[in-house]
């Protein structure tokens, strides 16, 4: 599931990294980039969270080459712990259970990147036109926003899922994108209406540029840091709401996932004959990968943010 | 304080007025015929099928016009009706829904309560405490990216069935019968405490990162480094800092209801505990979707009045929205 805090502190917060755009020469921007850089570098929890999505990336791109089978097939004796030929281990039904976490991975990424990405989109669709244009274009986007924000996100996708015949990673990730995005927008319009009565964006309206051209040359770039921030959570909330979806039994009809990998292990018993090696990778691997995202945001906020930079 | 609870309300009621059109809408709209679909995949004894088919035809109506169909719904769900189950059939949704409720907010409200109270106290000591901080930032974010049915099973498989400390499944034990003697509360509570430690260290890992930052803000806050500069006690000063910073996690809890409602209904499919969870369980496996739908919409109405709750728990703590200034949550 998402980090409600996180995505708490970033609505609420007033802006935390120095919105001094008031210096848009080209030379500034570039010092701008390299102090960025040279702080991403020395950043511990940035540098340690990278290189475990990193990894799992690697696991999820290479792992499914490694087998020659598919992650359903029936390969192996049932219900073997961890040996030389299955890493994993395999299922009560003898499918092996390393090519099933290495596919399930591919399925999580596609989804975090896919739903979180979709969500991120309308999220600041509707935040940035909510907020730039403000008066009743606004009460009536900020209106759909809490009505969306009320609504429980699973609990929709329960009866949307429940009506599909067949369902794919993909329409899932979609959905995910279009019901999670509420809290992007808020906190999008938020920083939008803090900063479109600065100086900087009255004179580019002065000089002529457009409402669109405006959000994206003036306003976005100057709040990239918490776009990027949000993107990355709500590549974690995707991921831990496919999870949850697929665990109780509305995941994809085929293929594989670590969700539906848990499913199926308390489906068949696993917990009551001890098998581990089935349950354990797929939940510990959704544990490491959005932990780490979250850690890495830590350290994205240290690094964006010169007032925690000294601890 | 009236125009800050009129505009709550205001959202509070559309939100259910479309929460209601979506489950309304989502049958008669997505591919293929609902009716068909639910007979098709359901189960049923010929007579049955039977009887579910003249009775679905019935209830969508699908030969009257859409409005007509719409206000039907609408009066069934005022009257309590929201069909009957195809899982338990022929008992109506509402009986069985109302059945499964008391679990789901037996373990929900402990849970969601203990672990905002307790994160927050546990953040806001970690703030700025070297040693501490270091331990519990870490746990924390671990926990929070934990997903909710993963601990359960954990818990479940280490305490329940390798250690055999706790029962693994059921709200009490089947040997016994629902009353209130001692023995079948003392089953009760021992079948509820492993959903409920689940439920509340994920939880509980969230609020305490949120309470922790938020002090760490606060302390950098000017108001801050004025009372130090004035000798203000450290004691004094955290504690400002601390009231605060609660604020913005109460609006948090607001927003976190249905990840925790989410993480309550996986939770207990794992053991499986007669609350929502296991309904919904059932009813996806068995094609129920009246029932689903019933929950769906009981989910819903639960999280607005709770969302209502924090609203007045919000004028409590902020005097801002008592005095007629726009407070944070407004």
């Amino acid at each position: 599931m998402s980090t409600p805090d996180l995505q708490e502190e970033l609505t609420a917060a007033t802006p935390a990294t120095p919105l001094n755009a008031a210096a848009p020469a080209a030379a500034a921007r570039v010092r701008g980039r390299r102090e960025v850089l040279y702080f991403a570098r020395r950043n511990r929890k940035l540098v340690a969270g990278l290189a475990v999505v990193a990894g799992f990336l690697v696991v999820a791109a290479v792992g499914p080459m490694l087998t020659d089978h598919g992650p359903n097939d029936y390969v192996g004796p049932p219900g073997q712990p961890p040996s030389a030929d299955f890493w994993f281990g395999t299922t009560t039904f003898g499918q092996d259970v390393f090519a099933q976490f290495t596919h399930g991975l591919r399925s999580t990424f596609l989804v975090g990147v896919l739903g979180g990405g979709l969500a991120g989109l309308i999220g600041m669709l509707i935040g940035f036109t909510a907020g730039y244009r403000g008066g009743i274009v606004d009460e009536a986007l900020n209106m759909i926003t809490n009505v969306v924000l009320v609504i429980p996100t699973l609990a929709v996708l329960l009866i949307v899922a429940a009506y599909l015949r067949v369902r794919g990673v993909i329409p899932e990730a979609i959905f995910i994108g279009l019901t999670s995005w509420p809290w992007v927008a808020r906190a999008v319009r938020a920083q939008t209406f803090s900063l479109r009565t600065r100086d900087f964006v009255d004179l580019a309206r002065l000089s002529g540029a457009g409402g669109r051209a405006i959000i994206v040359r003036e306003i976005a770039p100057n709040m990239s840091s918490y776009l990027l921030m949000a993107l990355i959570l709500l590549f974690g909330g995707a991921v831990l709401l496919a999870a949850t979806l697929d665990f109780i039994g509305l995941g994809p009809t085929s293929g594989i996932s670590l969700g539906l990998m848990m499913n199926n292990a308390v489906l068949w018993s696993a917990l009551q004959l001890g098998m581990w090696w089935w349950f354990v990778p797929p939940g510990l691997g959704i544990t490491a990968l959005v932990g780490s995202l979250y850690i890495m945001n830590v350290g994205l906020d240290e690094v964006f943010n010169p007032k925690l930079r000294k601890l | 304080m009236r125009r800050y609870f009129g505009r709550k309300l205001g959202i509070y009621v559309l939100t259910f007025f479309v929460a209601v059109t979506v489950d309304w809408m989502i049958p008669r709209f997505m591919p293929g015929d609902p009716v068909q679909t639910m007979l098709s995949r359901a189960s049923l004894r010929p007579e049955a099928a039977q009887s579910m088919q003249a009775y679905l035809n019935n209830v969508f109506g699908l030969d009257v016009p859409l409005w007509r169909q719409y206000l039907s719904f609408w009066g069934g769900l005022v009257r309590g009706d929201l069909g009957v189950s195809v899982w338990l059939f022929p008992q109506p949704v509402t009986g069985v829904i109302l059945r499964a409720v008391p679990y789901t907010l037996a373990l929900l409200v402990p849970a969601i309560l203990l672990s905002w109270w307790a994160g927050n106290k546990f953040g806001a000591l970690a703030a700025r405490r070297k040693w501490l901080d270091n331990t519990v930032l870490p746990v924390g974010y671990v926990l929070t990216a934990t997903p909710y049915m993963w601990l359960a099973i954990l818990l479940a498989w280490l305490l329940g069935s390798e250690a055999g400390w706790f029962p693994l499944s059921g709200g009490y034990s089947f040997s016994l019968a629902p009353s209130w003697s001692a023995e079948f509360l003392a089953s009760l509570a021992w079948h509820w405490f492993l959903p409920f430690l689940s439920l509340f260290l994920v939880a509980f890992g969230g609020w305490a990162i949120g309470m922790r930052n938020m002090v760490i803000y606060e302390l950098e806050a000017d108001y801050t480094h004025y009372l130090e500069s004035l000798g203000a006690p450290r004691r004094l000063v955290r504690r400002y800092a601390f009231r605060n910073a609660l604020l913005p996690q109460l609006t948090g809890l607001a927003l976190a209801l249905g990840v925790l409602v989410a993480g309550a209904l996986v939770t207990e499919i794992v053991f499986s505990y007669p609350g929502l969870g296991y309904l919904v369980l059932q009813a996806v496996n068995n094609q129920d979707f009246f029932l689903l739908q019933g929950v769906f919409l009981f989910i819903v109405l639960g999280v607005l009045v709770a969302n209502f709750l924090i609203d007045i728990a919000y004028v409590v703590i902020d005097p801002r929205t008592r005095t007629g200034m726009r407070g944070e949550g407004a």
